[in-house]
Formats: structure tokens, C-alpha cells, sequence
């Protein structure tokens, strides 16, 4: 029965990855309630991520994050005609049945929420909704992959407004990607055994230079500029959370970075969706914070 | 021979999967954000995405009266999934904008969220094409000028009018080349006068 279920779920990597495609060179805003997600919608955002607190609330209030509650996701999806996204803890498959059952587009096993299990992600071949995950590096990207997740982020430092940390992620990710070609084929078996994937995922990067995901930036954008930038060094969308939200005219600067994800090649461009944002997001210098989201996982 | 140029609308979604099909046919992509790169295309591609971010960026960008200019003018334009809602007359649902180059219903989202999608064979003129349908709209009715060209039991999901194609499902990410082979020779009969 088990087997059966992966199964299926493996023949619905074409449209679970295709739909992450469909994400591409859009914005992706966290919402706490359908009136956020009606505000995001209508600055453009190709989609919102429902979750209780964003991550900035999380690091003030501190306490146990979870899953928000399926009552706020179901308004979210009625108020909205673009997909829904939810965060579920990692390890915690209970909490990704229900979005599951709730019929959310996306699930994100974030590291934003506190974590459920310290061994085990989730597997993600037992869902028919496409997953969503975090990484800091190549070998994280491609273990979740091998978990069935159809779409990588960077983690970043969410709730900071600093974008120090994407930037390290994607860099990290890229650089790696290249290194192991430049390396050749036996660097390729030492790092599939070092970081535990299969040689056939690392063959597959290797040769088209790019994960077989859809990857994303996220944590600590909170400004166009911030969002061109990871544009540039090659991510294919942003997802931003406390960034809208607790900047001073959250629509202005959701239009404003939507605008600076699309034109991120066109610096006049960036220069005046720079021009239109509120204050943005006070943000922290990371050696100030009591806890790391970016460390949760592995 | 001289190349094609077809361009491609990229202020969101998955332009780039449909510039890979076109290079492998040896036709030239051109990605597409604003007025200045309307000029000097031989057809238009608007790829799937979100069609309400996509619908957005061209009413922002002043492209939207120009896309329906040269639409009109008879330039060839391809719609997939959210580029078939946006050329539509008639869509249900939410819907930013219309270019109303195409008589056709289009219903959003019409199978339901992510949990309904699913990759399907279609039956269509030029032979089985592979395809994936992902929170796909349906194309409930077509014109009277209209022609069906692709079918999944009952359902309308392929069809022209004129110079403009729509298909409800991404034969873009499946990789394969046959609608894209009609859209280029689409295009080679509007360059011949034909």
C-alpha cells in the first residue's frame, strides 16, 4: 500500500515540478489572514504563503511556531484566485496531511516554524500536493529533492530583513554546482557519499548546471533592490515574508518589489520601483539575534 | 533562409521552458518586458504563469494596447494556460485583464487547485501531444469562426481563430516540440501573405 502511494505520487513529479515552473520570475508573499492575501494578490504576487505569524512576530514573541490553523487558510484560499501556500513544521507529516486535505497548491516543511522531528524530514512522496523547502547549501537543495520536493528556496534568515544569508545560500548552491564540474567525474561520487544523494541527481545537476527544481530565494528580503539582486545571481523568483508586512505601506512595497523581480535586468527600472516603497522593515544584524531559523534542518 | 523571430512574454511565469522548444526548432526567442521589444517579432508567445500577475505587468507596461494592435493586424500569438485566459473574450473568474483577441470562453482554474492536476495525452490535429494540465482553465465554448484542434474526451483543449492558437494545458514543460512546429509554421504562412 505504502509503495502504491509513491508510486503515484512519482508520476506526479511532471506536474508538481510544472508548477513551480509557473511560479517563475514572480513574487511569493506570506499572508496571515485573506485580507493580506487579497492585498498581495492585487499588487501581483504569483502567489501567497498562508502561515500563523510572519517570521519577524515569531522572533519577537518567540514560543512554539506551528502550522497556521486550517480555518484562516480556508479563508485565505477563498479570498484569493492565485495559489495558496502553507508552512508545515519540519518532520511534522500530520500537519502537511491536513494542508494536504485542505487542498492548499504548495506546502513549505519550513524552518521558520519550530521544528517536529529532529531525525526525519518529511517524505514527500507520500503527498499528492507538491512540497516546498528550504536549503543552505547544494547538498541540503538536492536531499530534499531526493524527498520528493518539488521546488527549492534558499532559507535565508527570515524575519531579519537582512539579506546577508539568501545571498550565501544561492551563492554557496551556484558555486557548488559549478565547482563539480570543474572537479570531474570522481568529485562526483565523494560528494553524492559525503552528503548522502544519489549519484544520479548529482550526474543530473552536473550536466545541466542547475537543480531539476525550480529555486527560489527567501529570508530577509525587504527591499526591490534585495529582490533584483537574488535575481541576478541567477534565483527564478523571491518569496518575501515579514518584508510587506511590516514595512510602513505594505502594497507599495509589494508592487514595488513585484515590479523590481520582473524588470531585475532594467536598472532604471529598479531605480524607480525603488522610489515607490514605504520605509521598509527595520530589520537585525544577525550576530544580535538569540536563534537562527537557517540552522533548523539539515 | 532568414531565422524567426518569435517573441515571448517573460514578465512572469515559464517563458523560459517555451525559449528551450523554440531554439531546439531553430527558431530565435525573445524575451519580451517591454514596448521596444514588441518591435521586430514574427509571432508572440504568452506562456503559462499566473494570469493575474502576467495580466498586471502588461496593463503597468503600456504592452497591452500594443499586443492587441498587433494581434489584430493578423501577428500570429500563442496562448498557453494563463496566455490562453489572457487572449480570451470571455473568461469566469477573476481575471485582470482582456485582450479579446480570440472568441472563446475560458473558465479559471476549472479542474480546482493543485491536487486535481495531471499530465494527459491529447488527441489533437498534428497528431498525440503530451501535456500538463496545472490548475488548468477549460475552454468551455469557441467562436463561431473558431476551429478545434485538440480534444480530452468532450473537452475543448486546443483551438484557433485566425492568427491566434490557445491551448488550456503546457506542452511547454513536457518537452514536446509538435504544437510549437505548428505555431512556427503558423507563422511562416502569415510571412507569406497566406
Amino acid at each position: 500500500m505504502k509503495q502504491n502511494t509513491t508510486q503515484v505520487n512519482q508520476n506526479r513529479t511532471l506536474v508538481n515540478r510544472g508548477l513551480a515552473q509557473m511560479l517563475k520570475g514572480g513574487v511569493i508573499m506570506d499572508v496571515v489572514n485573506a485580507e493580506q492575501a487579497k492585498i498581495a494578490e492585487k499588487a501581483g504576487a504569483c502567489a501567497v504563503m498562508a502561515l500563523e505569524r510572519v517570521p519577524a512576530d515569531i522572533r519577537a514573541d518567540g514560543g512554539v511556531a506551528r502550522m497556521a490553523n486550517p480555518k484562516i487558510i480556508k479563508q485565505v484560499m477563498k479570498a484569493v484566485s492565485i495559489p495558496v501556500m502553507a508552512k508545515a513544521r519540519i518532520g511534522h507529516f500530520v500537519e502537511a496531511q491536513i494542508l494536504e486535505a485542505l487542498g492548499v497548491d504548495f506546502i513549505d516543511e519550513s524552518e521558520v516554524l519550530t521544528p517536529a522531528d529532529e531525525q526525519f524530514h518529511i517524505n514527500k512522496w507520500n503527498f499528492k500536493t507538491p512540497f516546498v523547502c528550504g536549503a543552505t547549501n547544494l547538498g541540503e537543495a538536492l536531499r530534499r529533492i531526493n524527498e520528493g520536493a518539488s521546488m527549492i528556496r534558499t532559507k535565508g534568515e527570515a524575519g531579519t530583513g537582512n539579506v546577508v544569508e539568501a545571498v550565501r545560500h544561492i551563492r554557496s548552491i551556484t558555486g557548488k554546482i559549478q565547482e563539480l564540474k570543474q572537479k570531474g567525474k570522481k568529485s562526483w561520487k565523494t560528494f553524492s557519499i559525503q552528503e548522502r544523494v544519489p549519484i544520479k541527481l548529482v550526474k543530473e545537476i552536473v550536466q545541466k548546471q542547475k537543480l531539476p527544481v525550480v529555486n527560489f530565494a527567501a529570508g530577509g528580503i525587504a527591499t526591490p533592490a534585495d529582490a533584483a539582486l537574488l535575481m541576478q545571481l541567477g534565483t527564478e523568483g523571491v518569496f518575501v515574508g515579514s518584508g510587506i508586512f511590516k514595512s510602513k505601506q505594505p502594497e507599495k512595497t509589494a508592487q514595488a518589489i513585484v515590479e523590481a523581480t520582473v524588470h531585475f535586468k532594467d536598472f532604471k527600472k529598479i531605480a524607480q520601483a525603488s522610489e515607490k516603497t514605504g520605509t521598509a522593515m527595520k530589520g537585525n544584524e544577525l550576530n544580535k539575534l538569540e536563534y537562527r531559523f537557517a540552522k533548523r534542518g539539515w | 533562409m532568414k531565422s524567426t523571430i518569435v517573441g515571448i512574454l517573460a514578465v512572469q511565469g515559464d517563458f523560459a521552458e517555451h525559449a528551450l522548444i523554440l531554439k531546439k526548432l531553430n527558431a530565435i526567442p525573445k524575451e519580451i518586458r517591454t514596448l521596444n521589444d514588441l518591435e521586430n517579432i514574427h509571432g508572440l508567445i504568452i506562456p503559462g504563469g499566473e494570469s493575474t500577475s502576467i495580466g498586471k505587468q502588461i496593463k503597468k507596461n503600456g504592452l497591452e494596447k500594443k499586443i492587441k494592435e498587433l494581434g489584430k493586424n493578423g501577428l500570429p500569438i500563442m496562448g498557453t494556460c494563463a496566455g490562453a485566459i489572457l487572449l480570451a473574450d470571455k473568461v469566469i473568474g477573476k481575471c485582470e485583464i482582456k485582450l479579446n483577441l480570440i472568441h472563446a470562453t475560458l473558465e479559471r482554474n476549472a479542474y480546482g487547485g493543485q491536487n486535481n492536476s495531471f499530465e494527459s495525452s491529447v488527441n489533437t490535429s498534428f497528431g498525440k501531444i503530451q501535456a500538463a494540465f496545472i490548475r488548468a482553465p477549460k475552454i468551455k465554448k469557441i467562436g463561431n469562426q473558431g476551429k478545434i484542434l485538440g480534444k480530452i474526451g468532450n473537452e475543448i483543449v486546443l483551438a484557433e481563430e485566425k492568427n491566434i492558437l490557445i491551448a488550456s494545458f503546457h506542452p511547454e514543460i513536457s518537452g514536446d516540440p509538435k504544437l510549437h512546429q505548428y505555431f512556427l509554421e503558423k507563422i511562416k504562412r502569415h510571412q507569406a501573405g497566406c
